[in-house]
């Protein structure tokens, strides 16, 4: 990773051209729309990008038509990292061979959450530990949206989906959210960090830098969903800075395993009175409506201290490294 | 043989002259993972790669899943790529086979042939790939070694052809032939070098109104693998067939030319009839089980029998006017098929066969042998019994069960 941070302003972002265009076929409101325009906002030169199945695969690719400006390949929903892989592979074959010209070309592979905690964790494992270059950005709805919101092993604790309803006996989703980046993390991976589309800047910068590593990177990027989460629609980008200021999803950076807080989360690790309650971020979010009654506040009540305790164990993370 | 082209012998079994085959190819990538009795094949090729005598990147993916998803995306960013499998490697590519021929990929796979579980069996059959019948792949099946290396070689100008576009399975039958040495003339490094050639690419037109090479290239930006829905679906499938139809006179046109540098063909690339000409009684049969067939008819035309080998080496595009040609005089005919479709009326191959004769003015009884499934042995004593049952079926026009098993104990 080069040094030398990358320096830029709004004004340059505005002025990059979009390499995720405008035309698409996402919800008003839709979080990993914003992201995705974001991210492409982070590249730095050629690049490819190969997306797993989902819902910002089907808004974006609608034969004839096509959201992106730059080479882009779907195969499947389980794969996004082995196709990162193959691409990486022929480029460097090629290149070797002198059949394409010697030029570095970045290779970013996008998920959703289904597409990295689930069914595509082995791909991404196996393609992390054969240390292809690549930057794997997970845009994290926190469940299966595209086909109706179903539970993901990325749907975090009393959340109501189409498969964890919320019924009179079970209220909402009972299990914990999978640790991914504490996965990928034990990948003894060069690059780890968290980012949420409200904090436009870090994002970007967090792209650049997963980009810049020669390896693998992972991005975990929080991405509200207005449908999946039964949350207004102008409201997604507000729910990306309530989900870090709550230390729901804390942002940070993980540089050869070493943690460090990202600006917003550091600010509350200084001043923890800033620390807002999860009752902020979950209030509004229709999933998480069922929790606002009596008989489930003990629910509430266990979200707010696993929220407390990650939270403590992440500073201590942050603080040991 | 054509005049001075020298040839080398190698010993090399079935898995080995595949892999030879692949380095000779010059192949950009291989992604795979390994499989019994496939192993051989990536294990030479690492070899290959630890001693530097190939440029290719190897890319060992943690199952086959991702090794046939990496082989597609390299082949998409412009890549030759190779691979092999087998029988549970194959079932569990199932997804991705359809994604790599509806993606135009033409990704080339050895498939060493071999029983699928349950129960766990590593012997050879034609279960797996015949289970991938409809997934859109050419699917070539190879009778010894010497074809497994000549026809790996030709499976890239086939799969590769820019009126094609489509990817290839050679079988070769698991252990039979992919673990058994034979002496395999293979040709000079340069010359199937130059008999390959570079990769083509079939071009597309952008929105800008350019002509480009149909390949991720940062050059120019393409949308590969999108989604396609009611109004484009079909004609994206339409346009797969047209592939395969013209995958149909491209292996014709690549034996012929191939047998002008080694001296080797194979029928027409297509099928092989084996005394089939005057034959009265015919078998089909697809894979190594036919060169003992021919043993045995060589031995029966001494004892005085008119008994011919029709052998099925493109089962896919399927060559259905050659086969009438070629089977049309056939009093009785016997179609062996060594894997099962379970609750259809007899194997795979029967199917097709019979279904590609239904047309003909003359409708020769047709029976089906299914044998050698999880490996068991087909004797020259059992596949003997075959003729004798057809010269019986003629005699007396009477067919009696359709569909048979052979060596089996019940």
């Amino acid at each position: 990773m080069t040094t030398q941070e990358w320096k830029f302003t709004a004004k340059d972002i505005a002025l990059k051209p979009d390499l995720f265009l405008s035309g698409h076929r996402a919800c008003a409101g839709c979080g990993p729309a914003t992201v995705l325009r974001l991210i492409m906002k982070g590249t730095r030169g050629p690049t490819i990008v190969t997306e797993a199945t989902g819902c910002m695969e089907v808004v974006s690719s609608i034969y004839p038509y096509t959201s992106w400006g730059l080479p882009w390949l779907h195969t499947a929903f389980e794969n996004a990292a082995a196709n990162a892989s193959g691409i990486e592979a022929a480029l460097k074959a090629l290149r070797k061979k002198g059949k394409i010209k010697n030029e570095h070309v970045d290779v970013i592979a996008l998920a959703g959450d289904g597409g990295t905690f689930d069914i595509g964790l082995q791909a991404l494992s196996g393609a992390v530990e054969r240390g292809h270059d690549f930057l794997f950005v997970l845009y994290d709805n926190e469940g299966y949206m595209n086909t109706g919101i179903q539970r993901s092993g990325g749907t975090p604790t009393g959340a109501a989906t189409t498969t964890t309803p919320a019924g009179s006996v079970i209220p909402g989703k009972l299990e914990k959210k999978k640790p991914i980046t504490e996965i990928m993390l034990a990948h003894e991976m060069e690059y780890v960090a968290t980012a949420t589309p409200y904090y436009w800047k870090d994002l970007i910068t967090k792209v650049r830098k997963g980009l810049e590593v020669e390896g693998p990177a992972f991005l975990h990027v929080f991405a509200p969903c207005p449908r999946g989460w039964r949350s207004d629609p102008a409201k997604s980008i507000e729910y990306s800075k309530l989900a870090v200021e709550s230390c729901v999803f804390p942002i940070w950076e993980a540089v050869n395993g070493k943690r460090q807080l990202s600006i917003p989360s550091r600010l509350i690790s200084l001043a923890p009175k800033k620390k807002k309650p999860v009752k902020d971020y979950l209030a509004g979010q229709g999933r998480f409506r069922h929790l606002f009654t009596p008989q489930n506040s003990h629910v509430l009540d266990e979200i707010q201290r696993a929220t407390d305790e990650h939270w403590q164990k992440l500073l201590q993370k942050c603080e040991s490294a | 043989m054509p005049k001075n082209i020298k040839q080398e012998t190698l010993g090399l079994n079935g898995d080995e002259a595949v892999a030879f085959a692949a380095k000779q190819c010059d192949v950009d990538v291989v992604a795979a993972y390994p499989i019994t009795p496939q192993t051989i094949i990536v294990e030479k090729f690492s070899e290959y790669v630890a001693n530097g005598e190939v440029k290719t990147e190897f890319v060992c993916t943690e199952s086959e899943h991702s090794a046939l998803t990496a082989c597609l995306a390299a082949s998409a960013t412009g890549a030759r790529t190779f691979t092999a499998s087998a029988s549970a490697g194959l079932a569990l590519m199932n997804e991705i086979l359809f994604v790599t021929s509806g993606s135009r990929a033409p990704v080339v796979m050895a498939i060493a042939n071999r029983a699928l579980s349950s129960p766990l069996n590593i012997h050879g059959d034609h279960s797996d790939s015949m289970a991938a019948r409809d997934s859109g792949w050419i699917q070539i099946y190879v009778e010894n070694a010497q074809e497994a290396y000549d026809s790996i070689i030709q499976a890239f100008r086939i799969a590769e052809d820019t009126g094609v576009s489509l990817p290839i399975i050679v079988g070769l039958d698991g252990f039979t032939l992919s673990h058994t040495l034979e002496n395999v003339d293979v040709l000079s490094d340069e010359l199937a070098k130059e008999f390959v050639g570079e990769r083509q690419f079939p071009t597309v037109i952008t929105h800008e109104g350019k002509t480009v090479p149909y390949k991720l290239d940062p050059d120019n930006p393409m949308t590969m693998g999108p989604i396609a829905l009611q109004n484009y679906y079909f004609e994206f499938k339409r346009q797969q067939q047209e592939g395969m139809n013209n995958a149909l006179k491209k292996i014709v046109e690549i034996n012929n030319e191939y047998a002008g540098i080694s001296g080797r063909s194979y029928g027409n690339g297509l099928i092989e009839a084996y005394k089939l000409e005057d034959a009265e009684i015919a078998v089909v049969c697809v894979g190594s089980t036919s060169g003992t067939l021919k043993v045995i008819i060589d031995e029966l035309r001494q004892e005085g029998l008119k008994a011919g080998l029709l052998r099925l080496r493109t089962f896919r595009p399927l060559p259905v006017e050659e086969l009438r040609n070629a089977l049309q005089n056939s009093k009785a005919i016997a179609v062996m098929d060594k894997s099962m479709s379970f609750g259809g009326l007899g194997g795979a191959v029967f199917q097709e066969i019979r279904h590609a004769l239904y047309d003909e003015k003359t409708h020769p009884p047709i029976i089906n042998y299914i044998y050698g499934l999880g490996g068991r042995d087909s004797s020259p004593r059992e596949l003997r019994k075959i003729f004798e049952e057809l010269t019986r079926i003629v005699k007396t026009g009477n067919v009696d069960d359709q569909v048979r098993y052979l060596g089996l104990r019940e």
